[in-house]
């Protein structure tokens, strides 16, 4: 069938959105996927090494030609910025690592051959079985160690999955910590918004438009002023300190700042508006001849809400409660400027370890699981509420 | 009313008061402490002056960032405008399964951490060298406000009724003539809609301007940020002044077209309210 000359315009004028967006998210998150499995550090570092240990069952030591390719590969790397990249990798698989391979690359002038025992007498860790299974796991073209160490397991040199050792056992707390306060959160939103909704709804056309604007000035603001707002009031000697103060409910300034409360009241301030919005507009297009059925048949109003008026207006408060727990679980600014060492959540990880270890690999696997879990949310969104789409919020 | 109903109903509204001055306070607090005499964010301010004013408009950095800030915007809301209402006409006039394939498709920035995009795009970047330029931050800040123009422009279209473009046929005018003299017309509201969520988008946006942009391309929320973390100065106060009122600014603009939106379909298509 031909191509009708009105779909060949419609291809036309959808194809340069579709390139950017391909070219410039979907590529980019794909790389990240790569990042978060890829293992390329082993093999183009060491090639002559890694060809080497092809044949080599993993049993007892190596030949001599790994000993003398890991020896001329270290040292040649030194000369350029590769054995920065392929130590730091390779130290993240095990402690004392990056020590092992500098010390070796500047070594290469005392070492002669027999390689083997040159090597070990450097240090003994050469004569480890368990070094050379590393070394031959990690030649290999992908890792599953990123993923597996954001699920807090590892890997042992045999190459089995097993419970990382209890000081790298932080992930899994992260995504709960994450979790709970996502939950907190969601919860607060829904309980503080669901009764300013339902006001709302219920006042004068003239007064209720005075009270979105008041939603809506905030909704408007960025997330970073609103935060800064937060971080300048709840600061020791600030306004909050200050007014608390005042009325003589504190003698001495209470410590907000850079603890869990200040991610809460900061997080709910930010993400309230997206309950109260949908929330409205479900309340306000609500049908009120149901609740008057309901009274005419006797029901008391506890039971007219109950009912009738919170199955009804249910779907906004799956909608808007959705939406807030799936913004919350990517929190980043909010909690990294108002919040202590003990309230971040997945996402400043990613950044810490983007930006501060030069471990991609770590961030990327770490992206994936909120990535994943987020995907998750929008599958149990789309089931719960019919239509859900992230930009019914929108002002 | 029953005499509880009506405690239930002043209780109701006194508690919407308090939430409503809960979510206003944070903003307006931050007026009079950048237009503090003194050193220190605190209130009562000591006096009232101008001079942090003054410390943004002569910082060099303050004024860089506000001039990207601008660039980034303008330029995000031209690219993401253009693309995204392209898209939108195609995705109405063409006839073809796997229409709400391709929104969600482009609309998938929206519902992705911004945290991913923004280290997806830095190790992307990484290879094609558009880290620490403006370009790379504006295509960023493109693919994340692109969403927003696709779906209110889309939403536009819904009320456009395609007779309109069969009748400009039928009096002769080519396609062309009449995309520019009945559609456009029609569906301006909604692509100005667009553009002010693709700038408001981009002039508020952090996260993928913490990674991307190097200190030559700072935004204002970069600036911000970085002051935040460095030494908390009355400057940020007056930076978080100006985009509060830029914010609204963008809210009346909104605003403003949304009514007019209302009333062009309203007048174009009297019979359907919908």
């Amino acid at each position: 069938m031909a191509i009708s000359r009105n779909n060949l315009l419609a291809a036309g004028l959808i194809a340069p959105l579709f390139v950017v967006v391909v070219a410039s998210f979907i590529v980019p998150l794909l790389v990240t996927l790569y990042t978060a499995i890829g293992n390329p550090e082993v093999r183009q570092t060491l090639p002559l090494t890694t060809g080497a240990l092809r044949d080599w069952n993993g049993e007892g030591l190596p030949p001599e030609a790994a000993f003398a390719a890991v020896i001329a590969e270290l040292a040649q790397a030194q000369e350029g910025q590769a054995i920065g990249q392929l130590s730091r990798r390779l130290n993240f698989e095990q402690t004392g690592l990056r020590t092992l391979l500098l010390k070796t690359a500047r070594a290469k002038e005392t070492l002669a051959a027999p390689y083997r025992e040159s090597l070990v007498a450097l240090d003994t860790r050469w004569g480890d079985t368990e070094l050379w299974q590393l070394l031959k796991r990690n030649t290999g073209t992908l890792t599953p160690l990123f993923l597996l160490r954001s699920l807090d397991l590892t890997l042992t040199p045999a190459g089995s999955v097993a419970q990382a050792p209890k000081e790298d056992a932080v992930f899994l707390p992260l995504f709960a910590r994450t979790f709970v306060i996502s939950f907190w959160v969601t919860v607060l939103c829904v309980v503080i918004g669901y009764p300013v909704a339902y006001t709302l709804s219920t006042l004068s056309q003239r007064a209720a438009n005075i009270g979105m604007a008041l939603v809506l000035v905030p909704f408007w603001t960025s997330i970073l002023v609103r935060t800064t707002a937060w971080f300048i009031l709840l600061q020791r000697e600030g306004p909050v300190n200050a007014l608390l103060r005042g009325l003589s409910i504190v003698d001495e300034p209470v410590t907000m700042i850079f603890t869990r409360f200040a991610v809460y009241v900061a997080m709910v301030h930010v993400l309230l508006p997206f309950v109260v919005l949908p929330l409205y507009s479900v309340m306000k297009g609500l049908d009120p001849v149901y609740l008057r059925a309901a009274a005419s048949l006797g029901a008391p109003p506890w039971q007219r809400f109950l009912r009738v008026y919170l199955p009804m207006t249910m779907p906004g408060v799956a909608a808007g409660g959705l939406m807030v727990f799936m913004l919350s679980v990517g929190f980043y600014i909010t909690p990294a400027l108002v919040g202590g060492p003990n309230d971040q959540m997945v996402s400043y990880f990613i950044a810490f370890f983007t930006n501060q270890t030069i471990n991609w690999g770590m961030a990327a696997a770490l992206a994936c699981l909120l990535l994943l879990m987020t995907g998750i949310l929008v599958g149990v969104a789309r089931l719960v509420v019919p239509g859900f789409r992230l930009g019914s919020v929108s002002p | 009313m029953n005499p509880q109903g009506r405690g239930l109903a002043l209780f109701l509204r006194t508690f919407t008061a308090i939430v409503l001055v809960f979510l206003m306070a944070p903003i307006v607090v931050v007026f009079p402490l950048s237009f503090s005499s003194g050193e220190l964010l605190t209130l009562p301010t000591p006096g009232y002056s101008l001079r942090w004013y003054d410390d943004f408009f002569s910082s060099s950095k303050w004024l860089l960032a506000t001039r990207n800030s601008f660039v980034v915007g303008i330029a995000t809301a031209i690219l993401a405008t253009t693309l995204g209402t392209l898209a939108a006409l195609g995705i109405f006039l063409g006839r073809f399964r796997g229409k709400a394939f391709i929104v969600a498709l482009m609309s998938t920035p929206m519902v992705v951490p911004v945290v991913v995009t923004a280290i997806a795009m830095y190790f992307a970047f990484s290879f094609v060298g558009l880290n620490n330029t403006l370009t790379g931050l504006v295509v960023a800040h493109t693919v994340l406000s692109v969403p927003y123009v696709l779906i209110t422009v889309l939403a536009t279209l819904q009320t456009f009724d395609r007779n309109l473009l069969k009748a400009a046929a039928t009096l002769g005018a080519p396609p062309h003539v009449a995309f520019r003299r009945v559609l456009l017309p029609l569906i301006a509201p909604g692509v100005a809609t667009g553009a002010l969520f693709a700038f408001a988008t981009s002039f508020d946006e952090l996260v993928v301007a913490i990674f991307v942009a190097g200190p030559q391309q700072f935004t204002l929320p970069r600036q911000m940020y970085a002051g935040l973390r460095e030494f908390l100065s009355p400057t940020i106060a007056s930076a978080a002044v100006l985009l509060i009122v830029c914010s609204l600014a963008l809210l009346a603009a909104n605003e403003y077209f949304r009514a007019r939106g209302k009333a062009r379909t309203a007048a174009a298509d009297p019979a359907e309210p919908n």
